[in-house]
């Protein structure tokens, strides 16, 4: 074993700045997130360090690494949500569309409508179900009519597989619901905004295995019209929804690769050792 | 001051006996030990003990006798009771000796004591309450036997001068028949509390609001303590800020409008409570609105919405109860307001919704007829027990409102620190 | 689908418009609070600073046969209206203790009457025209100025204004604050360990707790009524006294100081129990040598919290007397007596507008104390706080 993956640590023609070590044939290739030279820090400590990499647009993209390698803290920089965390400070592009994420120019708000998010820990806030999906939409002036309003609700709970289970119930509390449907209807909040990308923060480490499987599932739908950029600590969950993988160490992207390629043949030594459990 | 030397006798005698007491179950139970024997407790732990059957029973005793003569009024002459006690202490000391035996539980024995001391002490709070309780509605309902309930909650008019005219055989006449109609007075207090809530409100919200979500620390480190000074000034001096200084300018603001006001308008008093009440609602909405979890937050801001929607739209909803709550408070802290109201607010009851006008409170009443030269038994003096009554009727439902509303809160977030 | 970012920031102006807009409607109501709290020490210190100083008058006194019976003799006639009638008064007394003063003629600087200190501040004042104008002289003379007021630290109350001071009132608070610190703080702590490390958690516990919580928020003046009625007629404690103002004041102050035990208690882990338990300690000894310790900064602050509330009370007080006239310090706690808030009330009733700048000077020692009090509890806070 170790000395057949060895063997496949035959040096390779290395990839274009930022670009996967492998091309993933059946994924879409138009870019939608450009990261050049990314570095950030908390106070005086560096949590990333000159981050390359293209994100594609329609594909789910898997960030793997062990805990504290900066995946979550890369990901939160794509919707800036790290500017709510006093003492950071970032250096380098993040390009959508484009325009500088960071630029001094940008507005964070616009920039998080078209970059939604899902969280570790389901958290739909305190009104009905039918509110948590209706309100960003209604507030960002996405739907003018009453019946607009409850057709995108409906759309967007149908989206994430929720309508079936709510429909009777819409008026209830979100919270009333169970954990993994409290995530469902997190990601029908997102999808009811209509961003071009999801970001997912480890979005069924809080979830029973059933849940999970309903949300890969789910993942793997709306990669469809949705660029989805998931953090995640379960690499079979990885090697299961992804298009493309990008594995962490210590704040930089060790390797960024074909899904399928990372988890058979890996092209770095530290990439294989973290698959194969030595670490992590 | 003969009593007063009995007394200190009886307290010297009682010290000796438990010096004696300890050195003698010391000296026993080292004796004991000494001569080989296996005990169950430490020596020290046989004196305390001897000490506490000696002092125990004795002070008991006493406290029983005197109590004794305060409530059934039998007259017990106090030497006769403190040799008594004596008699029982003498007899604890030598029970406390006695017990000095390898197997006897010295410690177990003052440890029980100690907790039914404990519990004593707790009860303590118990009786206060009652005792608050009894007291008022004892006291009310003697009132309430001299004039009608019905009359005092639903009557308009408050004139207790005339209760002294009732005695001169002129009771029958109506003008001059003593009145007790609170609605007045409630009706003033209730004005007087709404302006309070007013300024406390909004401000005191507005103030958690930016304390909490948008100053940098080092305001909020030192803006939190600056408005607790705020509660920590005494009423009186709130009292007086009200009639000296903010009185006359509310007079002269009005004037200045072509509007009449009274020195004892109701605005004064209820701007500087509700000045009190700041740091109350601010103070405990600050901490609720910091236990709402920054999931909700984040949430929100993912989702594209402003700092100020986030606020406004989830993170004041989710911790409404505990704002709720922290007002429900401050209402029942308004309505028991004394100070201010007597210093600035009006003596005279006046049923109007005019903040400019002079109007008096129930506690302004209460005051006023526990501190004339009336005697106790008189209508006008058992008049305060009855709005003692209400008023204590209406706090304790606010507070308990209030409590269940904070409990609920807290088990919607597992927040532990409300 | 999507829109630009162009499209969507032009969308949001409106709105990063409110959001701002509530940031500094916030940021305005507390600077609002601070205001008022600027405003209020503004004022107190205004009105109240200058009741430090007393207006002085330097008089030729002679201390004569006919002084001795008419006082008003012993100075000149220009200055008489101008001297203090308290002054006057004790020139019989003072001769009669000290006879080797008889026929003494001497220069003394004097307390001047009321008014003429008032003048002299520019307040106010019922002088007639003539004695404006000779206190005017005298001031150019250097013979009326303006001194530290020693009488308003060392003598008790009084109807003339020049006169009066808080000392009575002073010790009448020392002395009601030990009746109720000797009362609540006992009483406080056992209650607290009880709840906290003996009792079972059953129904008795949870009555006690509840009825803890809302004695906590039980309007202070209906402890007055419960002194009243319960201490004062049913138990025959002597009414207006150290003792019956502080017997009503510890149980107010009694759940402040069970509240801030128990979150002392609270705060010392269970690991110090359980290692204390595991060499064998008895309940009682883990809670006297190994937690109780632990936990008294905690308590101490609490404390001292609770006593600073209880010492600006006035409400209970006055319905269980507390408001007399009291000129003398005191001597026992069963004895009429006065606190500093109930003379600050008394003195804000007199008419007379002397009183006035007396009162404001009361409530500037009053908050001194406070103040001092709580920040010593801060202080004790900040230094012995653990955080395990």
């Amino acid at each position: 074993m170790n000395i057949q993956a060895a063997s496949r640590h035959t040096p390779q023609p290395a990839p274009e700045v930022g670009q996967p070590v492998t091309r993933n044939a059946n994924a879409h290739h138009e870019l939608s997130i450009r990261v050049r030279d990314l570095s950030l820090w908390y106070g005086e400590t560096q949590a990333l360090n000159k981050l390359n990499i293209d994100i594609y647009q329609k594909n789910v993209t898997a960030l793997i690494g062990p805990s504290g390698c900066g995946k979550s803290t890369f990901l939160r920089c794509l919707n800036r949500m790290n500017d709510l965390i006093p003492g950071v400070s970032i250096r380098g592009l993040v390009e959508m569309d484009g325009r500088d994420v960071n630029a001094v120019k940008m507005d964070e708000v616009a920039l998080r409508r078209r970059v939604g998010m899902v969280f570790q820990k389901p958290n739909p806030f305190p009104k009905s179900i039918y509110e948590n999906v209706a309100y960003a939409p209604r507030m960002h002036d996405l739907v003018s009519r009453k019946s607009e309003q409850d057709e995108l609700v409906e759309h967007a709970l149908r989206e994430a597989g929720l309508w079936n289970e709510v429909k009777d119930k819409l008026h209830q509390p979100g919270t009333s619901l169970s954990g993994g449907q409290q995530q469902r209807l997190c990601i029908a909040r997102a999808i009811a905004v209509q961003p071009d990308v999801i970001l997912m923060d480890e979005p069924t480490s809080a979830l029973d295995p059933i849940s999970t499987a309903t949300i890969e599932d789910l993942m793997d739908k709306l990669k469809k019209q949705f660029t989805i950029i998931t953090v995640t600590h379960n690499m079979q969950q990885a090697a299961r929804v992804a298009d493309y993988t990008a594995f962490f160490h210590l704040g930089e992207i060790i390797e960024y690769n074909d899904t399928q390629m990372m988890f058979s043949s890996p092209a770095t030594k530290k990439a294989e050792d973290y698959i194969t459990g030595r670490y992590g | 001051m003969q009593t007063n030397q009995i007394f200190m006798l009886f307290c010297g005698i009682l010290l000796l006996m438990g010096l004696v007491a300890y050195f003698a179950g010391r000296a026993r139970a080292t004796g004991v030990r000494a001569s080989g024997t296996a005990m169950y407790a430490q020596p020290d732990q046989y004196a305390w003990f001897a000490v506490l059957a000696t002092a125990g029973p004795a002070l008991l005793v006493s406290a029983l006798g005197a109590f004794i003569m305060l409530l059934l009024g039998a007259t017990i002459p106090v030497p006769y009771l403190l040799a008594a006690s004596l008699a029982v202490a003498a007899a604890g000391l030598l029970v406390g000796i006695v017990q000095v035996r390898p197997d006897f539980h010295a410690r177990q024995a003052i440890e029980r004591a100690i907790r039914w001391v404990l519990v004593s002490a707790a009860m303590i709070s118990i009786f206060t309450t009652f005792g608050i309780l009894f007291s008022i509605v004892f006291e009310a309902l003697r009132f309430f036997q001299m004039h009608s309930f019905w009359e005092f909650i639903t009557g308009t008019v408050w004139a207790p001068g005339n209760s002294f005219l009732a005695a001169a055989g002129r009771a029958d006449d109506a003008a001059s028949a003593a009145r007790f109609g609170s609605v007045p007075l409630f009706a003033g207090t209730f004005l007087i509390t709404a302006i309070a809530m007013l300024v406390a409100i909004p401000v005191g919200l507005l103030s958690a609001i930016y304390m909490a979500e948008f100053a940098p620390r080092r305001v909020r480190t030192l803006a939190k303590p600056t408005l607790e000074v705020l509660a920590g000034i005494p009423t009186v001096v709130y009292g007086f800020f009200a009639a000296i200084t903010v009185a006359p300018i509310i007079v002269n603001v009005a004037g200045a409008l072509g509007l009449d006001a009274s020195f004892n308008n109701a605005l004064a008093p209820g701007i500087v409570m509700g000045i009190m009440i700041i740091p109350f609602i601010s103070s405990l909405s600050d901490d609720v609105i910091n236990a709402v979890p920054d999931s909700m937050r984040q949430g929100s801001l993912a989702l594209g919405m402003t700092k100020g929607e986030t606020i406004r739209d989830v993170v004041i909803p989710a911790a409404l109860p505990g704002i709720i709550s922290a007002s429900l408070l401050a209402v029942s802290r308004a309505l028991g307001e004394t100070m201010i109201v007597v210093m600035a607010a009006g003596m005279r009851p006046n049923l109007t919704a005019n903040p400019l006008e002079e109007m008096t409170t129930v506690t302004v009443r209460i005051v006023a007829a526990l501190t004339g030269d009336l005697e106790f038994e008189s209508a006008e003096t058992l008049s305060a027990f009855a709005l003692g009554l209400v008023l204590f009727a209406v706090t304790l439902s606010l507070n308990l409102v209030s409590v269940l509303m904070i409990r609920r809160f807290r088990e919607k977030y597992r927040v532990n620190n409300l | 689908m999507s829109q630009s970012f162009d499209d969507i920031s032009a969308q949001l102006r409106k709105r990063h418009r409110k959001s701002a807009r509530l940031k500094w409607f916030s940021m305005g109501a507390l600077g609002l609070a601070g205001l008022f709290l600027v405003l209020f020490f503004t004022d107190m210190l205004n009105k109240g600073l200058p009741a430090f100083q007393q207006a002085q008058i330097q008089v030729q006194v002679d201390y004569s046969e006919q002084a001795s019976q008419i006082p008003l003799a012993a100075v000149e006639e220009e200055v008489r209206d101008l001297v203090s009638r308290g002054f006057l008064r004790t020139i019989p007394l003072r001769m009669k203790n000290d006879p080797e003063l008889l026929g003494v003629q001497r220069s003394e600087w004097v307390l001047a009457d009321g008014q003429v200190d008032q003048y002299l501040k520019g307040h106010a004042n019922k002088l007639r025209d003539d004695a404006r104008e000779r206190v005017d002289r005298l001031a150019a003379e250097g013979r009326v100025a303006l001194k530290f007021n020693t009488t308003f630290f060392t003598r008790g109350d009084s109807k003339m204004p020049e006169l009066a001071g808080i000392m009575s009132a002073a010790v009448g608070t020392v002395m009601t604050m030990l009746v109720t610190l000797a009362i609540a703080f006992p009483i406080g702590v056992m209650t607290a360990l009880y709840l906290e490390e003996f009792a079972p958690d059953n129904r008795l516990t949870q009555i006690i707790e509840i009825n803890i919580n809302n004695l906590a928020a039980i309007p202070s003046i209906l402890f007055g009524l419960l002194g009243l009625a319960i201490f004062i007629n049913f138990f025959g404690v002597p009414r207006s006294t150290p003792l019956v103002g502080g017997m009503t004041l510890a149980l107010m102050t009694l759940p402040v100081i069970i509240i801030s035990t128990r979150t002392a208690l609270r705060s010392v882990p269970d690991s110090i129990r359980h290692a204390a338990f595991g060499v064998g300690c008895s309940r009682w000894q883990v809670v006297r040598d190994h937690v109780l310790p632990l936990a008294m900064p905690g308590i101490m602050t609490g404390s001292i919290i609770g006593l600073a509330q209880a010492m600006g009370e006035t409400a209970p007080l006055i319905i269980v007397g507390m408001v007399a006239f009291i000129p003398d310090v005191g001597a026992s706690f069963t004895q009429a007596a006065t606190v500093l808030p109930a003379q600050v009330f008394t003195w804000s009733g007199e008419p007379d507008r002397a009183f006035i700048e007396k009162t404001a000077g009361g409530i500037l020692v009053l908050l001194t104390i406070l103040i001092f009090l709580n920040a010593t509890a801060v202080i004790l806070r900040k230094k012995f706080e653990r955080r395990w």
